[in-house]
């Protein structure tokens, strides 16, 4: 039985450099927006802007600079799924295509998925999106295809820092955790990871070292399940249906053979 | 900042907001034909054969709309049947699942329902039709399930969308109780329309005008309620989606229970309150559904 595996991305570590994000669009044949055509954001060197059915990895670059541009810094991380010890996309999924690989990771078998989008909006990193070739939602694999054969992933592969570490979660737990001890002696008390513990949807399979708060890297500082409201919203909905019932009773009884309406108000 | 305004929007628009529209208008045609045929009187079965006779040819658009909505439509079957196995698919846990099998169920409880209302009428004269008549044993069975299926309809779409991690949808979870109550005043309001229309005369509609008031009242109070359990969140809607909110409320809900309150007016058109009622059921869904997915 293969191992739980996963991403530990360090973003200390990261350059912006998007050779991931190459190496993902060119591994798993992945088309360019508005057909390659290079339309700049205006955000940083950030054109791509998002995740989503054909970005399966996003390098974000955040700029914190003072007014006068004499203090500050970069903050650079590349993003991906993060495949969810409990997955939102694979909670809703009404269609079984979305699953739980042998390596622990969430992958959507875009032959089966007919294209109903509820796996997005119940993503809670907002990670899917639809991919126009296959009218179908899509994400990241964690490149099951080269895990089945014992590579890692592309963007793992083509990252020059070692800013994304792939490989046994358990692994690169123990990595991580080094890693923030090591900063944090050398003067970075901000370091910490995020989604390593299982107290974030029991774990997430891609988790980061950050050093400011989630938000800043548009990551949400508190994602839950979508079925956190499935329980309350049909107890509600459960109470309106009897108070609905009981009204149409009482309105539509019949109540011995008189007229329907009050005396003096016919039509 | 609440945590769902960090995800995607999964572009549910106008099939969608439709799809919900008809579906509450369906299930609850069906719901109030259903009340009317079991605790109403003679005088009631017009209504009771126009709800049965909408409830079928609306479900019908709503199959129609979720189909042309999805990326891939020919795939519409994984929905109910798992593709590699073909074994039935659901996920009880999974409003879009759950939903989809109730809306296949609902479909066949209101075409037993539409051709035993046309049979009513022997047109066609079918043995089978009059067996499914609401008052025969078979067709309570059917008309039973029916209704209870169509108050489900009416109401998972607002749970469905309360079960993801989008701002507002997901800020609540009372959703399916608005989207219930207003299938309740929309459906009562399209049969006083058809009602009117098809000749029936006021002392007929009166009790379904009647339940269209308390249901409008119990619509508000379930808007009011959503507004003040968003919280801080409901500040999104300072904008031109929170005006088409009030709007809707002052004209789809204030304005018809105006209107009809007390002695209706016998020089004004019977189809005006259930007119703007129709018009605000179509704008809740709209708002709530659309002001959401600009939040991404």
């Amino acid at each position: 039985m293969p191992q739980p595996m996963g991403f530990f991305t360090d973003t200390t570590v990261c350059i912006g450099c998007k050779a991931c994000e190459v190496a993902c669009k060119e591994w798993n044949q992945l088309p360019a927006r508005n057909g390659g055509v290079g339309i700049l954001s205006g955000d940083s060197y950030d054109n791509t802007r998002q995740l989503d059915g054909i970005h399966w990895r996003h390098v974000k670059f955040i700029e914190q600079f003072s007014a006068d541009r004499q203090d500050g810094r970069w903050l650079m991380m590349s993003d991906v799924c993060k495949h969810c010890a409990h997955a939102g996309c694979l909670e809703v999924c009404p269609t079984g295509a979305i699953i739980r690989t042998e390596f622990d990771t969430v992958v959507i078998q875009s032959d089966t998925c007919n294209g109903c989008r509820d796996c997005i909006g119940a993503c809670p990193f907002g990670v899917i999106g639809v991919n126009p070739v296959s009218g179908t939602p899509q994400k990241c694999t964690l490149c099951y295809d080269r895990m089945k054969v014992g590579l890692e992933p592309a963007c793992a592969k083509a990252c020059p820092t070692k800013s994304i570490n792939f490989g046994p979660i358990a692994d690169l737990k123990e990595m991580a955790r080094g890693r923030v001890g090591q900063l944090r002696e050398a003067g970075e008390n901000r370091a910490y990871l995020y989604g390593a513990d299982e107290t974030m949807l029991g774990g997430l399979n891609s988790f980061y070292l950050l050093v400011d708060k989630p938000e800043v890297y548009g990551l949400p500082p508190d994602p839950r399940l979508p079925s956190r409201n499935l329980e309350p919203s049909a107890l509600w909905s459960t109470l309106g249906a009897v108070v609905l019932s009981i009204m149409g009773v009482f309105h539509f009884r019949e109540r011995g053979s008189g007229p329907g309406r009050p005396e003096g108000v016919d039509v | 900042m609440s945590s769902t305004f960090f995800t995607a929007s999964p572009q549910w628009r106008w099939f969608i907001i439709t799809y919900f529209f008809l579906g509450g208008l369906a299930g609850g045609s069906y719901f109030l034909a259903t009340l009317m045929a079991r605790f109403g009187a003679e005088r009631d079965r017009p209504l009771v054969r126009l709800g049965y006779l909408v409830a079928f040819p609306i479900v019908c658009v709503c199959g129609l709309v979720l189909t042309v909505d999805l990326g891939r439509p020919e795939r519409f079957w994984h929905m109910l049947v798992q593709s590699h196995t073909f074994r039935p698919m659901l996920k009880t846990y999974s409003p879009m699942s759950s939903g989809a099998w109730v809306l296949l169920l609902f479909s066949g409880c209101a075409f037993l329902s539409f051709v035993a209302t046309l049979a009513e009428r022997g047109r066609p004269d079918w043995a089978i039709g009059r067996k499914l008549a609401p008052a025969a044993p078979l067709g309570r069975v059917v008309t039973g399930l029916g209704a209870i299926l169509g108050l489900y309809l009416a109401g998972y779409t607002g749970v469905l969308l309360s079960v993801t991690n989008r701002p507002i949808w997901a800020d609540t979870t009372l959703l399916g109780l608005t989207f219930l109550t207003s299938a309740a005043s929309t459906s009562a309001a399209l049969l006083i329309l058809l009602g009117a229309w098809s000749g029936l005369s006021r002392d007929r509609l009166y009790r379904l005008e009647r339940f269209d008031r308390s249901a409008l009242v119990v619509e508000a109070l379930a808007i009011a309620a959503l507004v003040a359990s968003l919280g801080r969140i409901a500040t999104v809607w300072l904008n031109g989606w929170g005006v088409l909110l009030a709007v809707m409320i002052l004209g789809g809900i204030a304005l018809p229970l105006l209107l009809d309150w007390g002695r209706p007016a016998e020089n004004r058109p019977a189809w005006i309150a259930p007119g703007l009622v129709l018009i605000g059921g179509l704008v809740l869904r709209m708002v709530l559904v659309l002001s959401s997915d600009r939040l991404s």
